[in-house]
């Protein structure tokens, strides 16, 4: 029996508690994705294209608890919640499990033009707004979206107006805080309108170690003509966490789109980004880092279209892999009949750093055009031998050397992350992570387990 | 005893279960300069790789005493805090890593290993600033990853750099002159002789007795398929130069 029929099941004796818990916006694509899900029959698992290292049926097999009666969890967000990323002063909320939190500064600084809040809240208040939007990117193309939307409650609406040019960062802190097993179902409705512009930066942590943890996560985002996004997810969460998080992008002429992923800890993550390019002079930039020991699993899978003439696309993941943890890389680049002048490339590298780690990788470009620049390259390697035993004549002991090298590994992609006192945020983060200190963010108070 | 610093005794060495060291025995005394020169394939880089404590080579016989430590015993990192030295041919280019990390670490693991405190970021950039100018090192190669990207120059300065920082007891320049034009040359081996004391001393592996106009030998040692095979003062070196390795090979393949 599949794994998916105990959440179709869920929702079936629930339906009315769900329907009268959430507007009409949302309620309204819960028919068509329960019906998508029934001809699914199941979620996919490793036999099924795509998905050689996560079978979702696995993760969604144990019965973790939905938080379907709205049950407000008790954690004080003024207490808990002080943003450390150092040089960026952000407007945050948080999600606690799958309810959308608003900051104090949030609700008190919030600029002009620019809209974060609960999904509910907006589909309640704006349903016109939400139907516009949600659901047309993810669409029910697939069992976990689908499934994500069947159970959807609430989440986290972000607009920024036609024009509006933000300066400070957004920040969105999911967390997990239940002292039972949970899946929380989180939802992601991003809106950047003609010529505005926005940085988010999103952050997954586990409040407990101890109890097992599964997250759906679906954002859509949608760039307007000329829009601009910077869009950073950095896992941090807990060895018994699970997460599938699906991004769809959809992105209009002369948008620009960076998305940097960073997993650091995590059971077992799969990260799917999907991303329509449907105008012409869009620059995509896409990034990602992994770096996982003991018997994690991150896989990361990318499908980029050019849909559209004359834009360019750049994809660089880094994955660093320890014990018998294991990684995969799926990328396909698709280019379009008439996308013509498309520039399109990908790149996958990776070190293990154990005899037992595994990498799998399969880079995919689909051309039906002849006038594009596109190019792919996956490789695997260990550590550099010579750079390690040159670093060991200097004095530099071999522990100290290896971590090191692994950091330097990881500066190309951090590098790229276009907020600067993020960068920073992610090299302390990757030091530690590295020397083992396990999981917290630090003396990021959101991961603090008080 | 006392004034000897290294004392190579009957080492065998050799990489994948081939040997190229076939029994050296050398001894150095603070204060000298030794030049160790032969043909190609001789070994001087094995040697270097030897003492320096490569993993890729395995030592299968003899003993080397470095002020009264066994060299042998002790990692590459401990090697270097006891003070050696090994000037890379061909040095490393670390994307990633830049210098002032690198060195920053180099510096508090020797301090470390002596159980004294981190230097202060403020003595720490003093101490690079003063280190630079042996070598007329730009300060613009401090930010960047090491060796990444310095022309052929720049590497070997950088190695001197290095040396200067911290201050071995005996150094080994494996080829330092490769890759040099005469005015970058000049400022490496200028850098060596300022860094020369009565208690250091250097070991200059080369195959041109050009390097050694600069750098003044006191003994010329010639080590042919893995052995020492003949020893003299500063003059050997112009007789190789004049007449090749010729006679020297002819004479140890007819013993």
């Amino acid at each position: 029996m599949s794994s998916l029929n105990q959440y179709i099941s869920l929702f079936e004796q629930n339906r009315a508690t769900i329907y009268a818990a959430s507007p009409e916006a949302l309620n309204r694509l819960r028919p068509a994705a329960l019906s998508a899900l029934k001809q699914f029959g199941r979620l996919p698992g490793k036999r099924d294209e795509g998905y050689s290292k996560t079978s979702l049926e696995e993760m969604f097999a144990p019965d973790f608890g939905v938080n379907i009666s709205r049950v407000t969890f008790p954690v004080d967000v003024a207490q808990s919640f002080k943003c450390d990323v150092p040089n960026v002063s952000t407007l945050l909320g948080v999600v606690v499990n799958d309810e959308f939190r608003p900051s104090a500064t949030l609700l008190k600084n919030c600029p002009e033009g620019v809209t974060v809040d609960s999904l509910a809240a907006v589909a309640a208040s704006d349903p016109e707004f939400v139907e516009k939007y949600l659901g047309h990117l993810s669409a029910d193309r697939d069992a976990a979206s689908a499934l994500n939307t069947l159970l959807m409650q609430d989440g986290v609406v972000i607009r920024v107006r036609k024009g509006v040019k933000l300066d400070k960062a957004i920040q969105i802190v999911n967390i997990f805080n239940a002292a039972a097993p949970l899946m929380s179902v989180r939802r992601l409705l991003i809106v950047i309108e003609e010529n505005a512009s926005a940085r988010i930066l999103v952050c997954d942590h586990s409040q407990s170690s101890d109890y097992q943890y599964l997250s759906s996560q679906v954002a859509e985002v949608f760039l307007g003509d000329g829009a601009t996004l910077d869009y950073c997810d950095i896992e941090e969460s807990s060895e018994k966490t699970s997460r599938i998080a699906q991004l769809f992008v959809s992105q209009a002429s002369d948008s620009r789109l960076t998305v940097n992923g960073t997993s650091l800890t995590v059971g077992h993550t799969r990260n799917e980004y999907h991303i329509d390019i449907n105008g012409e002079g869009c620059d995509t930039e896409l990034a990602a880092m992994a770096i996982a020991d003991g018997s994690q699993v991150i896989d990361n899978s990318s499908r980029i279209n050019h849909n559209a003439p004359r834009s360019r696309s750049n994809q660089l993941f880094k994955y660093l892999l320890d014990d018998k943890s294991h990684g995969a890389f799926e990328g396909l680049i698709y280019v379009a009949q008439d996308a013509v002048h498309t520039e399109a490339y990908q790149s996958d590298r990776n070190m293990l750093a154990s005899a037992d780690a595994r990498m799998h990788t399969a880079p995919q470009l689909e051309i039906y055009c002849d006038d594009v620049k596109c190019s792919h390259g996956a490789a695997t390697g260990q550590l550099d031998r010579n750079a390690l035993f040159y670093m060991q004549t200097r004095g530099v002991p071999e522990a100290e050397a290896r971590m090191m090298l692994m950091q330097a590994f990881m500066s190309d992609v951090i590098d790229r992350v276009p907020i600067e006192g993020l960068r920073d945020r992610l090299r302390h983060l990757v030091e530690r992570r590295l020397s083992g200190e396990h999981a917290v963010c630090g003396d990021c108070a959101a991961s603090c387990h008080k | 005893m006392e004034d000897i610093l290294l004392k190579v005794d009957n080492l065998h060495a050799g990489i994948e279960g081939k040997e190229i060291l076939k029994g050296i025995n050398l001894t150095v005394r603070p204060g000298e300069v030794h030049a160790i020169m032969g043909p190609n394939g001789s070994g001087k880089s094995t040697l270097s790789g030897v003492l320096a404590g490569d993993p890729k080579f395995t030592v299968t016989g003899g003993s080397a005493d470095f002020h009264g430590v066994d060299l042998l015993a002790l990692s590459p990192e401990d090697r270097s805090h006891e003070g050696l030295f090994l000037s890379f041919q061909y040095p490393v280019e670390i994307p990633g890593v830049s210098m002032v990390n690198f060195m920053r670490a180099a510096v508090n693991a020797k301090r470390k290993y002596f159980n004294e405190a981190p230097l202060s970021a403020g003595d720490f950039l003093k101490l690079m600033r003063q280190k630079r100018e042996i070598v007329e090192l730009d300060n613009k190669l401090a930010s960047r990853s090491v060796n990444e990207g310095f022309s052929g120059g720049e590497k070997k300065r950088n190695e001197i750099f290095q040396m200067a920082v911290l201050e071995p007891r005996l150094s080994i320049l494996d080829e330092t002159d490769s890759g040099l034009d005469i005015d970058a040359l000049r400022i490496v081996a200028g850098g060596v002789n300022r860094l020369k004391t009565e208690r250091n001393a250097t070991i200059v592996i080369t195959h041109y007795q050009r390097l050694l106009d600069y750098i003044k030998p006191d003994f010329v040692h010639i080590l042919y398929k893995g052995r020492i095979v003949y020893s003299g003062g500063p003059e050997l070196a112009l007789e190789l130069e004049e007449k090749g390795y010729d006679w020297i090979k002819q004479q140890v393949d007819n013993q």
